[in-house]
Order: C-alpha cells, then structure tokens, then sequence
C-alpha cells in the first residue's frame, strides 16, 4: 500500500506544472504579437512542434523507432484536403478531428504490423508503410491528384466565425490552439499511469510485461494516439496552406521529423517543440547562405549531434533556460532535464 | 515466352547487381548489428569514380571498375576508422540518425560536386546492344553483369567457407563475444569485411549506372532496396541475401514489366508481409538480433 501511494505522489509530483512550462507556454504566445510579419514561418513551427510532439509520444515514451511517420501526417493532410475539397466536412475543426480519427485508424490497423519484432523490423515496417502510401497515393492520381497535388481547396471558416486571412494570422493562432489542446492531452498521457507504464516497457519490455503490463495493448494504444495526433498535424498542414501534394509521404519528412525530435530531446515532450523552433531556424539559416545545398548542412547537424552525444546536447541546449529559472526560482527550483538524467 | 525469357534474365541480372551492391551492409548489420543507411552513399561513391575516370580522364571502363572498388572501399575505412566505429555501442537510434546525417550530407556533397543530373558512363561498344542466345535477346550490358556478379558471389562464398578469414568472419558473426574471447581480433576483421563491403558498393554502383540510374538522390532512392534485401535474405550466410536479391530482382523487374501501374507497391507488401511473417528474415537468424 505505501509502494503504491509513493508511486501515486512521485506520479503527482512529476505532473505538476513547472514554472518554465508556463513561461515557455506565455513566450509562444507573446511571439504572435512580436512577430506579427512572420506568421506563416511561425505556423510551420507550430504544426512540425505537433508532428515531433506526436513521433515523442511513440520514441521517447515507448521507444518505438520510427522511419516512417510521414505515412500519418500524409494521411491526416489528404483526408482534410478531399473532405475540404468536396465539401464533405466544410467546418475546419470537425474535419481537423476527422482526418485525425482517419490516420488514427490507420495506426490502430498498422500498431500490429509494428509491434512485431525488433528495432530493425520495426524500421523497415514503418518506412515501408510510408513508401507502400505514397505508392498508392501517386498510384490512385485521380484521387488524389498525383504529382500536382490537390489543387483547389477552399477553407471554410472556423466555426463559422473565423475566416482564413492571407497573412496567416488566423491559422497561426488556430495551430497554436490545436496545439496547446493536444500538448494539454498529452501531457496528462504521459503522467498517468499508462504513461508510467510506457516508460516501463520503453526501459525494459520484458520486465514491464513480469510485473503485469500488458505491453503489445500498451504500444499498439500509444501507437495509435500518435499516429491521431499525426493526423491532426497533417490536417493542419493542407488547411493552413490550402495544399496537400505526394511530397507529405516522402522520407525525408520523416528524416527531418527526427532530427526536430533529437535537436529538442525526447521523452520530455517540449523536446518535439523546442526542437522545432531551432530546427526551422536552421534550415532559414542555411537556405539563406546555400539555397540549394542545405541538405548538407543539415546531414552535418545529425552526424555532429550523434557523435556529440544527445544527452550532452540537450545539456547545452537547456542550459541558459534553465539558468533563468535557477535566478528566478532559487536553486532548488526544478528545471527541464534531459531525457537520460531524468526517470 | 522469349520476351518472358528476356525479362526474367533482366531480373536475374538487377537481382545479381542489388547482391553484389548490398551484401556489404548485411555484414554490417549482421556482424556488428550496427544499422548503416548510408551504404547506398559508398555505391554512389564508386559510380561517380568510375564516371570521372570514364568520361573525363578517358580510362578504359573495365580498368575504371576496380579503381571504383578502391576508391570506395579506401574512402569506407577512413570513414569506419573515424566515425563509424564510435558508433557501434551505441543504441540503433543514434546509428539511424548518424547515417542518415552521412546520406544527407553526400547527396549535397555530388549535387554540388557533379551537379545533379543524371550521369552516364560511357560504355565499350562490345558491350552494346543484344546477343541471340537461343532466340532469346540477351543485352550484351546485362550478360556482362550477370557474368562479373556471379564470378563474385561465387568468389564470397568460397572465402566464407573455405578461408581461414571467412571461418573468423563466421565466427564473429555466429557469436561475437566468443570470438573475442577465443583470440579473434573481431574489430579487425570488422573493419576490413566494411572496407570490403564498401569496395563491392562502388563496384556495384559503377556496374549499375547503366541499369538503375547515378544521380545525387541514388543513396535514397535505393536505400529501402539494400534494406529490404538484408532483412529479407538474413545475414547469417550470403545465401539469404543472394536469393532475397535475385527475388527482388526478378520481382521487381516482372512487376515493372506486366503490372506498371501498380509500381513499386508490390515490393513493399511481399517486405512488410515476409517481415511479419518471419521477421528475422527468410534465411536468417541473426539479421535482427
């Protein structure tokens, strides 16, 4: 009985809300007033922020290594645009939900596929899962338009009150809301006791299951909650940008989605975020000095940070945060702390 | 038939050359269980050698082919020296990412290098066009590779098998920590079968820039090939790898051939259905310890 109330107040501890969260959540917001020119960099940040946040879920918290997660952000963007496109959900939120509850599906039907075998197969699924999609989807053109992408969507409103303007003010407070919703969703995730119970299978599967996890139920749910939230930052994508094109599927989408994941940190949630803000930071940085070779930048980024070490990064990164929060809070105050410090 | 006959000598040609491009990296992931994306880059490296050589230099192409190997393999073990070998402890996360990094950064590396057309090597003129064999048409290019490739398969496994190398390589693979522990140098051999691996890479790659294509993109485009014939095949033997390479092969080219427009989406659901159904492999046990 003790074991288990010192579990339940550790849990309570871990989920209270931290100064820095709020600040962190206050800065995002006052960005918008800041930055009233770049709103449509800032949506990018945001709706990548809930892609990693999504991959974070399955990665940092359950360890499931992902190459493909492209296929459910593509799936999410092609089922906003065809229900925006032919008028089949005209209200942006329930079609948001829709296209969420669509690539949520397709993680439900797909979590069996990947909860079988190791990390290697767990690759090859996933990526092939997502190269199997943009087959289809280049396949079935008149669908989805092929190469040229959906072409011609027209948003509607956001409950009917809130148009889409061209500066992309209104889709940038529409992603950070959706975002927050979610984040707020996740965050209760990950401190109840299924999120605890991830972790466990994320540390040591076999142990979990000794103790009376039911691990493949675990995974194939968390699996199925990203693949949702996926969804939803797809969907985001083609109703901010009126787009979606075969390019939602491809690899380096999923390539990039992890380097986002790494720069910010896994298994912290704000990793997905953070990691956001800097990676989009670099790729203006590095398109401004080579427009065409920014890839290489970016390889450079990867291969420095795995051979940096992650942890150490991610020391480096959180550093001058969370000396703010040390000279606001006094020493004692609880910082962010990278994934192998913390659990 | 003859047209039947025709396509299935293609396949068995592409099979042989994906064999030859890919069985570098089943050593890769079967000795040291390290997940290298990047082999792909290695391949591309030697076809562009043997490119330049070829076109601008003006080198016969049969003496271009080797020095790809070389080049490939040299630039593999300064790579394997410096970077790879920090890597192997780690978990299969940071190796993902890591080649991943490498592949990114070679694609932009030969778009700005070689620019990032399609490059073509210029072939001998004994090598163009078709031979009559049987009344069936057999591309001159493609029995050329068939033959080179098969030499080289049977040339591994004879290594493999009957070498004292191949029974250390063996070992190392079998169990690498009572190989250690029964005096083999597994680092060592390690390191040399990469060198190896990535030797037969740009070989492959410079053989296949007449069939697949060489541009900037040529690591990405083919890096779900590679994986797919080293976890399908297993790497326990080359045997595995072989026939997955030959079935990919043949599949591959029959489905481009009869089937068009379903494209490429066949390969990938006979790979997610035979990982699932035996996801070591079908002739392997330790191609996903």
């Amino acid at each position: 009985m003790t074991a288990l109330s010192d579990v339940s107040t550790h849990a309570m501890a871990s989920a209270r809300w931290r100064v820095s969260e709020v600040a962190f959540w206050a800065l995002a917001l006052a960005c918008a007033f800041l930055f009233p020119s770049r709103y449509l960099i800032m949506t990018d940040i945001v709706r990548l922020g809930l892609f990693a946040l999504s991959l974070d879920l399955i990665l940092g918290y359950a360890g499931i290594v992902s190459l493909g997660h492209a296929a459910f952000f593509g799936v999410g963007a092609y089922s906003a645009g065809l229900l925006a496109l032919h008028g089949i959900i005209n209200e942006p939120v329930i079609a948001l939900v829709a296209a969420g509850l669509v690539a949520a599906l397709l993680g439900f039907l797909t979590s069996f596929l990947v909860i079988r075998g190791v990390d290697l197969t767990r690759l090859m699924v996933t990526l092939g899962i997502a190269l199997l999609l943009e087959a289809l989807a280049e396949r079935f053109s008149n669908i989805t338009g092929g190469t040229d992408g959906l072409q011609g969507i027209e948003m509607q409103p956001i409950l009917g009150l809130f148009t889409f303007d061209m500066f992309g003010k209104t889709g940038f407070f529409y992603s950070l809301i959706v975002l927050f919703i979610l984040f707020l969703l996740a965050r209760r995730v990950v401190h109840s006791p299924f999120g605890l119970s991830l972790r466990a299978i994320r540390n040591n599967p076999l142990r979990a299951a000794a103790i009376g996890v039911p691990v493949n139920r675990r995974l194939i749910a968390v699996y199925t909650l990203a693949a949702f939230y996926a969804g939803i930052a797809g969907a985001l994508f083609t109703q901010t940008t009126a787009l979606a094109s075969l390019d939602v599927f491809s690899f380096e989408r999923s390539a990039d989605l992890m380097l986002v994941l790494v720069i910010g940190g896994t298994g912290y949630l704000y990793g997905g975020l953070i990691g956001a803000v800097v990676f989009k930071m670099l790729q203006e940085l590095f398109q401004s000095i080579t427009p065409q070779y920014w890839l290489f930048w970016i390889g450079l980024v990867l291969v420095v940070i795995v051979l940096v070490g992650r942890a150490r990064i991610h020391r480096w990164v959180l550093f001058v945060p969370n000396l703010i929060i040390r000279q606001f809070a006094g020493r004692k105050a609880a910082v962010a702390v990278p994934e192998s410090d913390a659990s | 038939m003859a047209s039947i006959l025709t396509s299935l000598f293609d396949g068995v040609a592409y099979g042989m050359l994906l064999f030859v491009l890919a069985c570098g990296l089943a050593v890769t992931l079967g000795l040291m269980n390290f997940v290298n994306l990047a082999h792909g880059a290695f391949a591309m490296a030697g076809g562009y050698i043997c490119a330049v050589l070829v076109n601008n230099s003006g080198w016969p192409f049969f003496a271009g082919l080797p020095l790809a190997f070389v080049g490939s393999a040299v630039i593999g073990i300064a790579l394997e020296r410096t970077l790879y070998r920090h890597l192997y402890s780690r978990s299969h996360l940071d190796q993902v990412l890591f080649s991943i990094g490498l592949v990114f950064m070679s694609v932009a590396a030969v778009d700005y290098i070689m620019g990032s057309s399609r490059v073509f090597i210029k072939l001998p003129a004994a090598l163009e066009g078709q031979i009559d064999l049987f009344g069936v048409g057999i591309g001159r290019y493609r029995l050329m590779i068939v033959v080179i490739c098969g030499l080289l398969t049977l040339a591994l496994q004879l290594i493999l098998a009957k070498t004292r190398f191949g029974s250390r390589l063996r070992a190392a693979v079998d169990d690498p920590r009572a190989a250690i522990g029964l005096g083999i140098n597994v680092p060592q051999v390690f390191a040399f079968t990469f060198a190896f691996g990535c030797g037969l890479a740009g070989l492959g790659g410079a053989l296949s820039a007449e069939i697949l294509g060489l541009d900037p993109y040529f690591p990405l485009k083919f890096m779900i090939y590679f994986l797919i014939v080293v976890t399908v095949g297993g790497s326990s033997s080359i045997t595995g790898p072989f026939l997955a390479s030959l079935l990919l092969g043949i599949a591959d080219v029959a489905g481009k051939y009869y089937v068009p427009k379903l494209g490429p989406f066949v390969i990938y659901t006979v790979m997610i259905v035979i990982l699932l159904w035996r996801p070591n492999g079908l002739f392997g046990r330790t191609a996903a310890r």
